[in-house]
């Protein structure tokens, strides 16, 4: 289970590359140049001294005892992604893409963004690579997130409204290929989640895998064994992809994924993908996905811009077949009183997409054993969305 | 059932003429619009209907195509709309070959066997799925195959020989070449390696080569045909539908005589 996609980037059924021609050859030059670079010493060296000393990894892994005293038993630990530089685990991801591009001798990135998270994040890396970077967002999502379009710009990044389809995150998506598509001489698509045609699903997760696998050495110090459980949420499905992937072996560690059910998933305005969608093709995967009777891809909803896509990784889709991860799904109701739990108990205001895993802890923590350990991947931090529970709450 | 597709390309090798190609997408800006279009392109000597199918989210298209899409898809087009269509149109006498032009996620959600059988059944000749490289679904284009749906490769300008060589004789009855990096659009100068590009892949088969991509006039229509097997011209027609179906048929005719040479 460790070792997929296969060579041409299946993770059984899903995955794959479902492209048009004019793309193939850059997929094909961008997987062959990350296989050679992947196990070049000089790169991981370079990009982990990125990580360490402009990041700040390795995050903490921190004993949540407020929190695991309120639900009466068992130990909860959070991982700290909220505490990276640009204040979510997106940036390991694209200082990974960012050394890769210039690497590769390209010197324009473009991207894709929904909240602005992961422009902010590729904006940043331009800067350090020296990089021109354009990104791409929907003009509907450039009203909602006017402060992150506002630090893109600052960093020197161009941001481009697109105005196609639905406006929003899918629409940026396709827009950002297009892009990539007509100026691959010299653009890298930094690609923000463990999504898109191969190799991107496993070159995504490959980058953010250092969140599980410093989790694993921190856990077995902290607790003297592996973790019972492992929660994540899921939109594209990065951090928890990386949270999970070091642990998939290990058969004792039982792993949940929180999908946005909106405003429930009896409801079409959610972001349950693997919980209520159907395999089809999107972005050049094949992978779950919303979509209407006909095979139109619908939109998604939730109060979290970071889950408000209508897919999922494609090796997602394959854990959830196998049975080795479980998927729940938590409405935007649930997700703030876990915001509002997280932060009265522990003084930690989460981003409202692990808001959704903690969302989740009132259902979990009554089946949980005294002796479990819960370990909660806190994926990014509350500021950007302090305005929208501003509103909520 | 006929395969009109194969029979037109048997009868223009024998005439030695060139091919002319329009695109239309289905449903834009009505089904009755685009079943008008597909008789009278018949009568102004177009060989060859892309229906081209609408979809959420058109990955390979431009501005344009992505417009009659959306325009389509508010109209809540379907695959069985494409389906009774070709079936009309082949029961009113048309003999012009019609290849389906869409993205794969509607023809999956349909049912790829499904849809194989029913498309033929139809009428339908041939198909053309932007986003599904001969690597992906070797069973649904096994399907293809016994149906007798021919499937048409697209070859890019960024394609390495070898590829080529493989898509060239995977594709059926013609290869189309995308003549512009990017995506689909009309374009007001031609790339300058064209003819290099189609006479390389002239010498890999002696299946016809169109080509297609941002072919906007009649005067780049008649010098594309001139070093190819012919054009495809799709949104350069959707703009001028956009003026009303008329204009669109004036167009077309006018590229007809360019390509036709009459």
């Amino acid at each position: 289970m460790r070792n997929l996609p296969d060579a041409k980037g299946h993770f059984g059924p899903y995955g794959g590359r479902y492209v048009p021609e004019t793309l193939v050859k850059a997929c094909e030059e961008l997987t062959s140049a990350y296989r050679t670079i992947k196990n070049d010493k000089k790169f991981r060296k370079e990009l982990s001294i990125y990580l360490e000393t402009y990041a700040g990894r390795p995050t903490p892994l921190y004993e949540a005892k407020n929190l695991a005293a309120h639900f009466g038993h068992g130990r909860i630990f959070l991982k700290r992604e909220d505490l990276l530089h640009t204040g979510a685990h997106k940036i390991n991801n694209t200082l990974a893409q960012g050394l890769l591009a210039k690497r590769l001798g390209k010197t324009r990135i473009v991207a894709e963004t929904g909240a602005g998270q992961h422009g902010v994040a590729s904006a940043t890396a331009a800067c350090v690579f020296g990089l021109k970077c354009v990104v791409y967002m929907g003009a509907v999502d450039m009203e909602r997130q006017a402060l992150n379009v506002y630090k893109m710009k600052l960093l020197g990044a161009e941001v481009r409204p697109v105005h196609s389809g639905s406006k929003t995150l899918k629409d940026a998506t396709n827009e950002a290929i297009r892009d990539w598509v007509t100026n691959v001489e010299d653009t890298h698509y930094l690609l923000g989640s463990v999504v898109g045609p191969h190799p991107y699903p496993s070159m995504v997760r490959d980058f953010q895998e250092v969140i599980g696998r410093e989790t694993r050495r921190q856990i077995v110090k902290a607790a003297g064994h592996l973790p019972s459980y492992l929660m994540a949420c899921v939109g594209g499905g990065s951090n928890s992809m990386g949270f999970f992937h070091p642990f998939l072996r290990d058969r004792s560690v039982r792993m949940i994924g929180i999908e946005a059910a909106g405003e429930g998933v009896e409801t079409s305005h959610h972001a349950a993908s693997i919980t209520k969608g159907r395999p089809g093709i999107l972005h050049g995967m094949k992978s779950y996905l919303l979509q209407d009777k006909n095979g139109q891809v619908q939109l998604a909803h939730s109060i979290s811009a970071g889950l408000d896509y209508p897919s999922v990784g494609p090796e997602h889709s394959y854990l959830k077949d196998s049975g080795r991860v479980a998927y729940q799904a938590v409405t935007d109701a649930d997700a703030l009183k876990g915001f509002d739990l997280l932060t009265k108990l522990e003084g930690i205001m989460p981003a409202l997409e692990p808001a959704h895993a903690l969302g989740y802890l009132p259902k979990l923590m009554p089946k949980t054993r005294r002796s479990d350990t819960v370990v909660v991947c806190l994926s990014g931090r509350g500021d950007k969305d302090i305005h929208t529970v501003q509103q909520h709450l | 059932m006929k395969n009109y597709l194969t029979l037109k390309i048997q009868e223009v090798r024998r005439k030695k003429r060139k091919l002319f190609c329009v695109f239309l997408t289905l449903g834009y800006p009505s089904i009755a619009a685009t079943e008008r279009l597909i008789l009278s392109s018949e009568q102004a000597g177009v060989d060859i209907i892309e229906l081209g199918f609408p979809f959420s989210d058109p990955l390979a298209d431009g501005p344009t195509i992505q417009y009659s899409s959306e325009q389509a898809i508010k109209k809540n087009v379907t695959i069985k709309d494409a389906l009774a269509l070709v079936r009309r149109l082949r029961q009113k006498g048309s003999k012009i070959p019609i290849l389906f032009f869409g993205y794969f996620n509607p023809v999956f959600s349909y049912g790829g066997k499904d849809f194989a059988r029913d498309a033929r059944d139809s009428g339908m000749d041939g198909l053309i799925i932007p986003d599904l490289p001969p690597e992906e679904e070797v069973a649904f284009q096994k399907i293809c195959r016994k149906q007798k749906l021919h499937r048409v490769q697209l070859v890019a300008p960024t394609t390495k020989d070898a590829r080529a060589k493989m898509l060239v004789g995977k594709s059926q009855e013609f290869i189309y070449y995308v003549s512009l990096k990017g995506v689909t659009g009309a374009q007001k100068a031609m790339p300058a390696d064209l003819k290099a590009h189609l006479s390389k892949l002239k010498r890999m088969t002696a299946k016809p080569v169109l080509a297609g991509f941002g072919i906007s006039t009649p005067e780049q229509a008649r010098a594309i045909s001139q070093m190819s097997d012919g054009v495809i011209v799709g949104s350069a027609v959707i703009e001028h539908l956009k003026r009303g179906v008329p204009v669109a048929e004036r167009f077309i005719l006018k590229m007809s005589r360019a390509i036709h040479g009459s």
